[in-house]
């Protein structure tokens, strides 16, 4: 590379460092810290003032101090790990067999004939709802709760994935036609790329959905897991250490709907510069 | 330039097509024993009250439909009959109506698909024919854009570039600029033209604006209320090269005349059977 072309990438780096310092002294996290700020606040005067129904409330003090503890022993850790290699698995495999799916019965006017039918009946029973089922059918309780996990995601992307590729414009195939595409190109150049925004949109509404089901199952089945440790927490009447797993839950959610954005955009760099 | 000017191939003969869709069923005849021929190299423009059967005709051209009776020939060739369907073919390209460049390539990889794909051209050579061509029509900022980041007046111009690269014997184009507001479309017309007399072929043009035809055409083609025959065929016969200039002479104002007169018996025709637009 040469000199001034490394100059630039570090000018351009130093730019963007100033950007970011920007961004955080800006009014918008300004604004952010001062809500939560008062939010902490009103939380402390509504326990100290014993507001009714309210008073029964941790001190936000009591809920840090939970935090501080719980996060440097291993069980928390593991129960991190636990639920999200769960999420991962069960995530991964709707994903697998219910993209194919989705793109089959998007394509094959046959196939959604024959399959979508059974999907009408199946797909208004929420995930919940199959706790029971899965937990008396698959022998051991893992296997459950990873039935389970992947029964809501999969529904969901599949439907997503169908619609897709029906709404795909009837023009884009025609044009790739007479521009000479072969068959076997309107599938990967046309249906696949078209396909793939609705296949973004199933995965993030999926990975929701998977957080959701998860959580249920975690507090009915399971041993480990951060929704098992919650229900623990209730079962030990231990209110700080229930609001530490909600937080929890939310960030793992959190974090997990962000990897899922980060890799659709990067798959899709024609809807990220529009 | 490599090639990319005139094809003396290209004569187009519809004889006595008929389409009928959904014969077991509703039965709506679109075309009607339509016959009328484009002589290669010539600009034809084909208007006629919407929802009478143009797109039909050329889908049935184009190769994405069949048609239940006639033939069309190109070059003498039986291109579709009855029994007979060719498959579309980068010999006759077509420009859709609401566009159809494909949004996750950029500009450039939209060009050069066709000769890329059909390696007729390698892509280097593909790629440096396409920015000539868009240097041409004043678009070298483009190429590395999506079709989502142009305005539709770009996108527009882009992709008749895109069908232009294949050097198509013919080139169908449906109503192209119907969604375009009045500036970008003179914008389009100069276009249009520009590459007509720069690389002239035998173009396939429906519109419904009457300006659009007579500026464009050598050769009007009404169609009817459906089911679309040939209610009259117009030789325009303004000299070319030509550019807008020409709506202000006295051969202009009578054609549009002439040509109005035609369309709104048709327009009547279709509004009293209850067509939704007319014209
Ligand atoms: N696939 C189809 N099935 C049944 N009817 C169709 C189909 N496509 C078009 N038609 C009917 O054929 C007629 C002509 O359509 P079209 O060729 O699109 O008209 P135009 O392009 O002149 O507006 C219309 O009445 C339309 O409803
Ligand atoms: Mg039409």
């Amino acid at each position: 590379m040469s000199s001034t072309a490394l100059e630039l990438k570090r000018s351009g780096r130093a730019l963007r460092i100033s950007a970011y310092v920007r961004g955080i002294l800006s009014l918008k996290t300004l604004q952010g810290v001062s809500t939560l700020v008062a939010f902490v606040a009103l939380w402390q005067a509504a326990v100290s003032l014993k507001v009714p129904y309210l008073s029964n409330l941790p001190y936000p003090a009591d809920v840090w101090k939970s935090f501080t503890d719980t996060v440097v022993t291993r069980a928390y850790w593991i129960s991190w790990a636990v639920s999200l290699e769960r999420i991962f698995v069960s995530f991964l495999v709707a994903q697998v067999l219910g993209i194919p799916l989705g793109l089959l019965m998007g394509i094959s006017r046959k196939s959604k004939d024959i399959l979508f039918p059974v999907f009408e009946i199946v797909r208004p029973i929420p995930p919940i709802a199959w706790i029971p089922l899965a937990i008396l059918f698959w022998p051991t309780e893992e296997l459950s709760i990873y039935a389970l996990t992947f029964i809501g995601p999969f529904f969901v992307i599949v439907l997503n994935v169908m619609q897709g590729v029906a709404n795909i414009d009837v023009s884009l195939k025609r044009a790739a036609l007479s521009l000479g595409a072969k068959p076997g190109d309107i599938f990967w150049k046309i249906m696949l790329p078209g396909a793939l925004p609705s296949i973004l949109t199933g995965m993030t509404v999926g990975i929701g959905v998977a957080w959701n089901v998860l959580i249920a199952a975690e507090m009915i089945a399971g041993h480990v897991g951060l929704g098992r440790m919650t229900w623990e927490a209730y079962t030990n009447g231990n209110i700080p250490l229930i609001m530490v797993g909600m937080a929890s839950i939310g960030v793992a959610g959190y974090l997990c709907s962000g990897v899922v954005r980060i890799v659709g955009q990067s798959c899709m760099p024609w809807r990220r510069r529009s | 330039m490599s090639g990319i000017p005139q094809a003396a191939k290209g004569d187009i003969s519809i004889r006595g097509v008929s389409k009928v869709y959904d014969p077991s069923g509703a039965r709506v005849t679109a075309i009607e024993q339509c016959s009328f021929d484009v002589a290669a190299g010539q600009f034809a423009v084909v208007v006629g009250p919407s929802g009478c059967g143009k797109t039909t005709l050329l889908n049935a051209i184009a190769g994405f439909d069949t048609i239940s009776a006639g033939e069309i020939l190109l070059d003498g060739e039986v291109i579709a009959s009855a029994n007979k369907q060719i498959r579309p073919g980068s010999d006759r390209v077509v420009v859709f109506q609401n566009g159809a460049l494909f949004p996750w390539r950029t500009m450039m990889e939209n060009i050069v698909y066709g000769p890329v794909r059909q390696k007729t051209m390698s892509r280097p050579e593909a790629e440096r024919i396409a920015r000539e061509l868009l240097r041409r029509v004043g678009l070298e900022g483009v190429q590395d854009k999506y079709p989502g980041e142009l305005s539709s007046g770009v996108q527009r111009r882009g992709e008749i570039l895109r069908a232009l690269i294949n050097q198509p014997t013919v080139m169908l184009l449906d109503e192209p600029f119907r969604a375009l507001d009045a500036v970008a479309k003179s914008v389009m017309h100069e276009f249009v033209l520009e590459l007509f007399d720069f690389s002239p072929r035998t173009m396939f043009f429906i519109t419904h604006d009457l300006d659009e035809a007579i500026l464009l055409a050598d050769k009007v083609i009404v169609m009817t209320t459906r089911p679309a025959r040939v209610k009259t065929v117009i030789e325009v016969g303004l000299p070319r090269p030509r550019s807008a200039n020409v709506t202000g002479a006295a051969r202009y104002r009578e054609l549009k005349q002439s040509l109005l007169e035609v369309v709104h018996e048709e327009a009547l025709k279709a509004f009293q059977a209850g067509e939704r637009e007319m014209a």
